[in-house]
Order: C-alpha cells, then structure tokens, then sequence
C-alpha cells in the first residue's frame, strides 16, 4: 500500500552507501524529495555531491542501501530499461557535455530522436525551446564556437526538451560569470514553476540565497543537515 | 578518415597478395598445360599396331590427346631445334631416333601420383620401349606446387586476420575517442540500439570506402606492372589478370564486414561499463 508521504515524493533514498573501492563517497544517506520541489545539495568539493546525482540516474551503481526513482527500485530495474529511467531526468554539467561534432540543432533534437519521436515533432519542439532559452539564431552553429553560457543555455534546452519530471543540474553556473548563471538560474525557475523538481548541486551559497528552496547540506559524504529556505522568485523572467 | 585509411592500405595489402597468389597459380596451369609424356616405340611396329596401341593408351585415365611422331619426323624436328650445330648430322648414316608418341594429360589431374601411373601403364604396353617424363624435374615441380598452395592459404589466412587486427584497434581508438559523444547519448536515455546503429552503418560504410580506394591503389599498381611482367616474365605464355568481379565483390564485402565487425567489438567493450 501506497502511503501519503510516498506518493508525493518523486526521489527516496534509504541507507545508501557508495564507494569508489576503499574509499567511502557516500556514508548512509537517507532522503526524501517531493515533487515539484526546488532542491540543493550543498558542500564543498569532494562532499559527494556529484556522486549523490550519479546515484539518481543510475550514472553510479549504488553499493548499498536503496534508492527510488518515481516509485522505480533502482536495485531491481533491468538493464534495458534503464535508458527509460533517465528520460524522467534532464541534466546539466559544469562541463556543458555537448556533442562538439554536432550542430546545436542536433544536440538539442538528440533527446527527443533517442525516445523515438517523429521528425516533424522534433523540429517544432527544438525550434520553441530554442527560442525559449534564446538560442534560436544559433541553431546551424557547433558547440565549440559558442560562448560559456551560451553553451549552458544549450545544454539547459536539450535537458528540458524531453519535459522531464527531474533537472539534475551539477554546479550549473560554475564556470559562468554573473550575468550568465542568472539566465540559467532564471531557466531553471521557470522549468520548476511548470512543474518538474529542480535538483542543484552547488557549493555557490549565494546561488541558493537567490533562489531559496530544500537545502541538503553533504559534509564528506554524510548528510549533515536537511532545511528549507524560503522561495524569493523576485526576478524571474516567466 | 584514419579507419577508412588504415582499411584500405590493409585491403590492398591482403588484395595484392590475392592478385599475386592468383597470377601466379595462373603461370603454374599455364606450365601444366605443356605437361607431356613421350612413350619411345620398340622398332618394327606396323600401322595396325601402332592403331591398337592409340587406342590402348587413349583409353588409359587422364590422357587428353596423343600424337604419333615418326622416327623421320623426330630427327626432322631434331635438326630443325639444332639448325646452329648441323655438322652433327652430316657423318650420320641411318636415323638412330625411335617412332614415339607424345601423350598430353587433362589439365586438372596431374598429380605427381597420376603422371607416374599413367607412365607405369604406357610402359607396361607390350610395343613400348621406354617411357620419360622428366621424372625428376616433374617430382619437384609438384612438391613446389603443393608447397607454394599452402603457403598461399597460409599467408591468405595471416593476412585477413591481421587486418581485421589492424581495422578493429583502429576503429576501437576511433570510438574511444567518441566515447563522450556515446556517453552523452546513453545520459539522454538512448538504448543501446539507438547508439549501436550509426557506428555500425559507419563501419560498414568505411569498410566499403576502404575497400574501393584499395582496390582503385591496387588496379592503377596493376597496370603500371602488369605489361613489363608479361613481356619479361614469360612472353605469350599467359596473360597477367586482374582479380575477377566475383573476388573483387568479395574483397568489398568482407572489408564491410571488417568494419561492421570492427564496431561492433569496441561498442560491445563501451556499452558494457
């Protein structure tokens, strides 16, 4: 039986541990994410921030404990649904992890092509998310002759195309100056006002001042403390 | 580009050991085909026996053809070949040559066994007085035919494994340099299919590409070589070939299915961590 606190939660963790051979990364995390929440996992470097993100969309096998995607065991799903798992996820890099060799276009339309979607379809939705994150001149340009943020803005496209009920976004605006990491702050609300829980890895303070949301705090991979700062969308653009 | 390179120098290397293996089976019939026996006839022989004894022996196996040569003719022949040295016959009284026949064998069956059979039996005739072959020169150039066979099955087999060695690691390096393109596309949720098609249809395009580009390398070589071999290797005797449409087509497909097979060993590696 289905209780309450389990049909609103999209993410439940029970007990998990992870290690990269002798080295513990994660120590008996224990967590709960309601939909349409707005989260942060906060800590410095090597907190395990990542690896807790990897952990949600089977980036990372978990070595123990359990972990439930959307009402989904992660410990019994088959190989070959997996690619079916990371469809409820969008992610975003520091890194952006764009496809250099292929155009904007194509980066952003891969989502939808690798779900089986129709050409026609393709084309209109590619067309309105790029219009969406303002990239919508850019469609015929390749990731390298791109700037930071712009790249960012990409990689926020191809994570929202898919309308996805997650956006994992690891340290979105590391590598972006001010004026950029608002636009994909602002991107991010918007994608959360319309309904998908945003999850953030940050070790950006200010980051989560701005925004305000569920602030898990990871201190050499043990969750130190799970609190709720209020949602100030002062300046949001939608 | 570097896989579509490295196919098509492994091609025309492996295609040019098949045109030379090929030509040179080519020479080998070409030599097989003036095989001959000559059976030397006991004197006295009239024209009924010498009909009996054609058709005993064109009734022996692997005789194509036989010709009777006269003693008259054979010295006829004799003097023609030693036109230089005719002095030699100018002290000669009466012919000392015998009448002979000269037998010639089916092209396909001369084993070294079947050329002594067919001797043993002609010379077991009662009319006959000796039968040669080159017995010698015949025994080595068998032993050197079998030799030459399986060593060109041999090479042939070392050849296609080393290239798809070759092709494989280098479309493996090729993939794992495209390794964030495919992890990427597994973290937007495509399966494994999605990923595994345009790397294999890429495999079997550059297995194609390679192959036409070896073969175009190996046909320009060809005809630069092919006119100096024949007039100085052996003059009229055969025709320097190129590889045929069937071998050609199999080259091409067995270069796609290199490269298919190239693909498919490096994703199988990658799509398992």
């Amino acid at each position: 039986m289905i209780d309450a606190h389990e049909k609103s939660s999209i993410i439940r963790m029970f007990h998990v541990h992870h290690n990269y051979g002798p080295k513990k990364a994660l120590i008996d995390i224990t967590l709960d994410i309601a939909k349409n929440e707005f989260v942060f996992i906060r800590g410095p470097s090597g907190a395990g921030k990542s690896t807790l993100l990897k952990l949600f969309y089977l980036g990372e096998p978990v070595s123990e404990g359990q972990v439930l995607i959307d009402g989904i065991n992660l410990a019994r799903i088959p190989r070959k649904r997996i690619p079916h798992l990371r469809r409820k996820f969008g992610i975003i890099f520091q890194d952006y992890k764009l496809i250099p060799t292929q155009s904007v276009y194509d980066n952003v339309a891969l989502v939808l092509e690798a779900a089986g979607a129709k050409k026609r379809l393709i084309q209109k939705k590619v067309k309105s998310i790029l219009r969406l994150v303002g990239m919508e001149d850019r469609l015929k340009s390749f990731p390298p002759s791109l700037s930071g943020g712009e790249q960012q803005r990409i990689a926020v496209a191809r994570a929202i195309i898919g309308d996805p009920k997650i956006i994992l976004a690891d340290e979105p605006t590391g590598s972006l100056d001010d004026e950029s990491a608002a636009v994909i702050l602002d991107l991010l609300r918007g994608v959360h006002i319309r309904g998908a829980t945003v999850i953030i890895a940050t070790h950006d303070k200010a980051l989560i001042r701005k925004t305000g949301g569920h602030v898990l705090d990871l201190q050499q991979g043990r969750l130190e403390t799970s609190t709720f700062i209020e949602k100030q969308y002062d300046n949001a653009i939608f | 580009m570097i896989t579509i390179i490295t196919i098509s120098l492994s091609i025309l290397i492996a295609s040019a050991f098949t045109l030379f293996f090929v030509n040179t089976s080519e020479i080998i019939n070409s030599w097989k085909k003036g095989l001959r026996l000559m059976a030397y006839l006991k004197p006295g022989i009239n024209n009924d026996g010498l009909k009996d004894l054609k058709l005993a022996i064109q009734a022996l196996d692997d005789v194509d053809n036989l010709q009777f040569i006269s003693k008259q003719e054979a010295l006829s022949r004799l003097k023609t070949q030693m036109e230089h040295q005719s002095s030699l016959f100018e002290n000669l009284t009466q012919n000392p040559l015998p009448d002979s026949i000269e037998i010639r064998m089916t092209a396909t069956n001369e084993s070294w066994q079947k050329i002594e059979s067919l001797a043993a039996q002609v010379e077991a005739l009662p009319q006959i007085e000796k039968v040669e072959y080159g017995q010698q020169w015949v025994g080595r150039f068998a032993h050197i035919i079998s030799l030459f066979r399986l060593a060109g099955y041999a090479m042939g087999a070392l050849f296609f494994m080393a290239t798809i060695f070759i092709v494989a690691n280098t479309i493996r390096l090729v993939i794992y340099s495209r390794r964030e393109e495919v992890e990427i596309m597994r973290l937007v949720g495509a399966t494994d299919n999605f990923i595994r098609i345009p790397f294999y249809f890429e495999g079997l395009i550059q297995g194609a590409l390679g192959a036409i580009i070896g073969l175009v390398m190996l046909y320009i070589a060809y005809i630069f070589i092919s006119s100096s071999v024949e007039n100085e290797f052996s003059p009229g005797l055969f025709r320097f070939h190129f590889l045929s449409p069937d071998l050609l087509m199999a080259i091409l497909l067995i270069s796609m299915l290199v490269g298919w097979l190239g693909c498919f060993i490096s994703l199988k590696q990658f799509l398992k961590q």
